[in-house]
């Protein structure tokens, strides 16, 4: 059956979609679309498939080549990794669905590079998630990141510059990630992620384990923009293209969480990284200042963007936070919001790029009663993101700050409770600023008295917008099932 | 203590390397010298991996009498240097996207020097 | 009691929620948007009756509809506490409804569809309070209410509305997060956030500082909404919005919202015994009869017609706060049919207020002389709902207000009568000016006024008229007495508050 073979078919459709795009857009510009968004689909499609194959049948271990581990490269795909695959190609499949209209305004005449680099962008996630090899990882990790350093560049006219910080920083942290495994293979002589868990309880000396560990982390947390390696961050969203941003918003930075909980629970062990040795705690500390930093320095923010950039700073501290607690319910808090901010900053950035396609800037300012009469649902969806920064229930991002609170006070730590608390009402008001100034009329607006139409974007932008926005509440609701029926299959053991 | 600090020469100046690399990606003003710490970093690692690897009076692990294998510890561990064939692609491909951005970077404002850079954004 | 399984609280939540959605919908259609309204209320009072007459049999409606977060479900449960709070709140929304039509209209308001649909949210997340049956449910449902009142707030637009209703948000947000937090700490303490009879609590294996800790989380999470000093200052802020708001949602929804938290969390998770044991209800009680005269006092102060109705309200607010405070059954009985009494009345004042400013566009008590000639109807339902809140038989405040006494006489806290009988002193001092002002002082300048169009004037005449025959026959409509009176009887009643404790703070 072709559907074993899925742990392939997500990257390698991706990679085949770029491929394939590129010369095929150079001949008919206009194939690149339809191409790009067929590879999309099919990747789509397969992480689905391999939702479904996984809850039923349990880990899928793919062996490349069918050459046995540790020789060959291994795809593991558990349901912790289909879970991160599958928003992955769902977030990157209607981001592509909205970019063709909004490429069309930004930057007319360069969709075919942009399809490219953004197929490779999504397979180079895809592969982070699904492989089970460290080096193959890296690879990934370094085919994410430069698609990721030209969809920053293309943007505004600072944006090359703000790609360049992007890059320096990223490659640093790949080199250090890349120097980890290096010295973790020198230890264990093993590249295979399930082969280095078997032998590093085994071994009597950790000092080597201990550095490859602190250099993996460091790496990884500044390609997750953990606090306080972040500093790429908020130029590198400012300045990218709304559709470039709307990409690596949601969900480059929550691959590389996902690679820490992989590390840090799969490769090495919860009791390892927690009990013997205080990684998590570091981690969880550095989190809850981010969490409070960020918010705060979002509120200081006059552009919407490079809020919702200090917005990302700060609730890439919820997962930081969710993975340093190292009990269950943090690690169900931390992965429930990888989905949900996904689609929360989904939703929000798309939100920026209707108003950029509209207004042609994104300065708080000048937001007023006009936008959501142009914008009607536009701002609905806006709404609806907000609430659920905020922590409003129904909305998904309630619960997965209840999971938080719910581990913390588990972990009997009362700062992290507050801190969760206090950011809430923080996200409330930088949120909430924007909400007033959208629905309150000015008094001068009322003496001017024109009328202003309802002009929608295109459907192709309004559709994945509302649909992120209308998922940010349903999966809200049925968040229970998703906790219940995936999250607590891929709690690691030994996690108590 | 000396025999150690002699057996680990080559990983001392690899350390130096690094951080020659690192200092010169965060301290240099100019971009290109930026740029060429990094590679300077990247190049310490792959030396690191090809270091790690490397064996006197050993050769490359393939079963052939002609080159009189007695032992299987006279094998090289060959892993590593492939890796680095990867990691080598990886660092060109790198540079190659920071030398395009320093190309538009350098047309649009017309230096490479950060303090200037952030003097012109304003 | 048993229970048996039925959507219907279930139905009953929702149907205001697809209220709302057709209410958006035909946005350009007034009559049509109204109807939906009035549908849905008319609607949602039915199937709120209708769980009247099982309950009356001793079955308690029940239903789990989904899995809100992992091993808690959205779940409901009609208890006689929550029953009879859903019969008051969806049985005035009726009445502010066909009020609301009167007010917006009167002023051509904008904005009116905005209005409509978050008032009929704002009453489903309501119902979702009452008929929670655990601690997330009633959280989830709570915070709703409060995000959906907020547009309300802020109706007029004004600077004055936006920073009242940043405040209302800054406050009612906060307790939100603090009551959350304390939720999440029970849950992990005893695996159950389940609304029980005698407190989740008791069972629990808990220390008296994480005890009180929790006691004091939980009191200022439900209290910010039931406006206890010093957790009160948005209420009077929030008299900046359209009068059928503060009528129903200041007077009724919201703040009996919060009242009914402290009830639930004092009653249903914390427990009588475990308060009784720990002597926590002394906080409480000393803290709510602080509130009854400084709110009263501050009444007294104010000119404005509005805010002197929301003192007066905070201070009422208490009065069932005290009443559950004092672990009596009486006492709570009285407290549980304050919340009717209150609501019937002070909705009645609101409206005359809202009626008043349609009108004449006055709001300050100083500049009404004379207007009880013009509107004599009006004035009169004013006058009924100020000797009922003063306590003045034969209205239902006399009821309430007396099993409120009788309950403290029974627990012998006489510092609390004392309480009880001067703040009914206040109540009359700062009501009865107005009264005296409207139809002794007679004052030329409202001569062209008339009295407000039938929209406003029938469920003004309704309110008292329904707070005067509550008063004469408490159990004449749907048995609403008889509810209270086994909601109270369930909550064990064995509990006899020591004479020396409360002489203890009283001294």
């Amino acid at each position: 059956m072709i559907f074993e073979h899925f742990p392939i078919l997500i990257p390698i459709s991706l990679l085949l979609g770029a491929m394939v795009s590129a010369p095929v857009g150079i001949w008919k510009r206009k194939l690149t679309y339809p191409i790009a968004l067929l590879a999309s689909s099919v990747a789509l499609f397969f992480s689905a498939i391999g939702l479904v194959y996984v809850l039923n049948t349990g880990t899928h271990h793919y062996y490349l080549g069918n050459w046995i581990p540790p020789i060959g490269i291994e795809y593991v795909v558990d349901s912790l990794s289909a879970f991160v695959v599958l928003i992955v190609n769902g977030i990157g499949f209607f981001v592509m669905i909205y970019s063709h209209k909004s490429l069309e305004r930004e930057m007319p005449g360069k969709e075919v590079p942009f399809h490219t680099v953004a197929l490779l962008f999504l397979a180079g996630l895809s592969g982070m998630v699904v492989t089970g090899d460290l080096f193959n990882l890296y690879v990934f990790l370094e085919i994410s990141s430069l698609s990721a350093y030209a969809l920053v560049s293309v943007g505004q006219k600072r944006a090359p510059v703000a790609a360049f910080r992007y890059l320096m920083l990223g490659t640093i942290g790949a080199s250090f990630y890349l120097l980890g495994i290096g010295f973790l293979y020198l230890d264990t002589g093993s590249l295979n992620m399930l082969d280095n868990a078997k032998i590093i309880p085994l071994l009597s000396e950790k000092g080597l384990v201990l550095v490859s560990l602190t250099l993996i982390i460091v790496g990884i947390g500044l390609k997750m923009a953990m606090f306080p390696l972040h500093l790429w961050l908020p130029d590198a969203y400012t300045y990218a293209p709304s559709v470039g941003s709307a990409y690596l918003a949601p969900i480059a930075t929550k691959v590389s969480a996902y690679v820490m909980i992989r590390i840090l629970f799969a490769v090495f062990n919860p009791e390892f990284v927690s009990k013997y040795y205080n990684f998590t705690d570091v981690i969880a500390w550095l989190s809850a200042v981010g969490i409070l930093w960020g918010s705060i320095m979002a509120i200081a923010q006059n552009d919407y963007k490079r809020m919702l950039a200090y917005s990302s700073i700060s609730q890439i501290g919820y997962i930081g936070l969710g993975i340093g607690l190292a009990n269950p319910l943090g690690f169900i808090g931390a992965v429930l919001h990888i989905l949900n901010h996904a689609l929360m900053k989904a939703t929000l950035f798309l939100v920026n790029g209707n108003i950029f396609y509209r207004f042609g800037t994104t300065s708080i300012p000048m937001f007023d009663e006009k936008l959501r009469k142009k914008l009607p649902y536009t701002t609905a969806a806006f709404t609806i993101a907000a609430l659920s920064m905020i922590g409003i229930p129904p909305t998904a991002g309630f619960f997965s700050k209840w999971y938080l609170v719910l581990a913390s006070v588990d972990k009997n730590n009362w700062i992290f409770v507050i801190v969760i608390g206090l950011s809430s009402l923080l996200n409330l008001i930088y949120f909430f600023r924007i909400i007033e100034k959208l629905y309150i009329t000015k008094k001068s607006d009322i003496t001017t008295n024109e009328d202003v139409r309802m002009n929608e974007v295109p459907i192709s932008m309004l559709v994945p917008t509302l649909w992120f926005s209308i998922l940010v509440i349903v999966l809200g609701i049925f968040n229970a099932y998703i906790v219940d029926y995936i999250l607590k299959l891929a709690i690691p053991s030994g996690m108590i | 203590m000396t025999d150690y600090f002699i057996g680990h020469v080559a990983y001392y100046f690899i350390i130096l390397l690094l951080i020659i690399g690192l200092w010169g990606m965060l301290f240099k003003r100019n971009l290109l010298k930026k740029l060429i710490g990094m590679n300077i970093l990247q190049s310490s690692i792959i030396l690191f991996y090809v270091v790690s690897a490397s064996k006197y009076n050993a050769t490359v692990p393939v079963l052939n009498p002609k080159l009189k294998v007695i032992e299987p510890s006279q094998y090289i561990n060959p892993l590593p240097h492939t890796l680095m064939l990867t990691a080598i692609v990886v660092s060109v491909a790198t540079t190659g996207v920071a030398l395009a951005l320093l190309i538009v970077i350098y047309k649009r404002f017309n230096t490479l020097d950060e303090n200037e850079l952030l003097e012109k954004m304003k | 009691m048993n229970s048996y399984y039925s959507l219907i609280p279930f139905y009953a939540v929702i149907v205001s929620l697809v209220g709302a959605i057709l209410i958006l919908i035909s946005s350009r259609k007034p009559n049509l948007r109204e109807f939906w309204t009035i549908g849905a209320a008319i609607i949602k009072f039915v199937l709120v009756l209708s769980l009247i007459p099982e309950f009356l049999k001793g079955n308690l409606a029940q239903c789990d509809i989904l899995s809100i977060a992992s091993g808690i479900s959205l779940a409901f449960r009609v208890d006689g506490l929550g029953l009879f709070f859903a019969t008051v709140a969806s049985g005035l929304w009726i009445v502010t409804s066909f009020y609301s039509i009167g007010y917006m209209r009167g002023l051509s308001e904008k904005k009116q569809t905005r209005y409509f649909a978050s008032f009929a949210v704002a009453l489903s997340a309501t119902m979702g309070v009452a008929f929670a049956a655990n601690l997330v449910t009633f959280v989830l449902f709570y915070e709703i209410l409060t995000i959906s009142t907020y547009p309300l707030v802020i109706h007029k637009e004004t600077p004055e509305a936006i920073s009242a209703g940043r405040k209302y948000l800054a406050y009612t947000l906060s307790a939100g997060v603090i009551l959350i937090i304390a939720i999440g700490w029970i849950y992990i303490l005893t695996g159950n956030v389940e609304f029980h009879v005698n407190g989740i609590l008791k069972t629990a294996n808990i220390s008296s500082t994480q005890l009180t800790t929790l006691f004091i989380l939980l009191i200022i999470g439900t209290g910010v909404k039931a406006a206890i000093i010093p957790l009160h200052s948005w209420l009077p802020s929030a008299m900046v919005a359209p009068t059928p708001v503060s009528a129903l949602l200041h007077a009724v929804a919201v703040v009996k919202a919060g009242v009914f938290g402290v009830l639930r969390v004092v009653v249903y998770v914390l427990g009588f015994d475990l308060l009784q044991t720990s002597g926590l209800w002394k906080i409480l009680a000393g803290f709510s009869a602080t509130t009854i005269i400084i709110a009263s006092l501050i009444a007294f102060t104010q000119d404005n017609l509005k805010r002197r109705l929301a003192y007066s309200t905070i201070a009422h607010l208490s009065y069932i706060v005290l009443g559950v405070a004092l672990l009596n059954q009486t006492a709570f009985l009285g407290g549980i049919l304050h919340l009717a009494a209150h609501a019937t009345l002070k909705i009645t004042l609101f409206f005359v207020a809202g009626a008043i400013y349609v009108k004449t566009h006055i709001e300050n008590i100083s500049e009404m002389d004379g207007i009880g000639y013009q509107m004599p109807i009006t004035m009169g339902a004013f006058t009924i709902g100020a000797l009922g809140l003063a306590g003045i038989p034969p209205l239902n405040g006399f009821v309430s207000k007396f099993m409120l006494i009788n309950g403290t006489i029974n627990s012998g806290s006489w510092m609390f009568i004392i309480i009880f009988l001067i703040s009914g002193l206040l109540n009359a001092g700062y009501f009865f000016p107005i009264i005296y002002r409207a139809f002794f002082i007679r004052s030329g300048k409202f001569c062209t006024i008339k009295e407000a169009s039938l929209y406003m004037l029938v469920p003004i005449m309704v309110t008292a008229g329904l707070s005067l025959l509550f008063g004469l026959f408490p159990d004449i409509f749907f048995n609403l007495y008889h509810i209270a009176q086994i909601t109270s009887s369930e909550v064990v009643n064995k509990i006899v508050v020591n004479i020396n404790q409360v002489l203890s703070i009283g001294l």
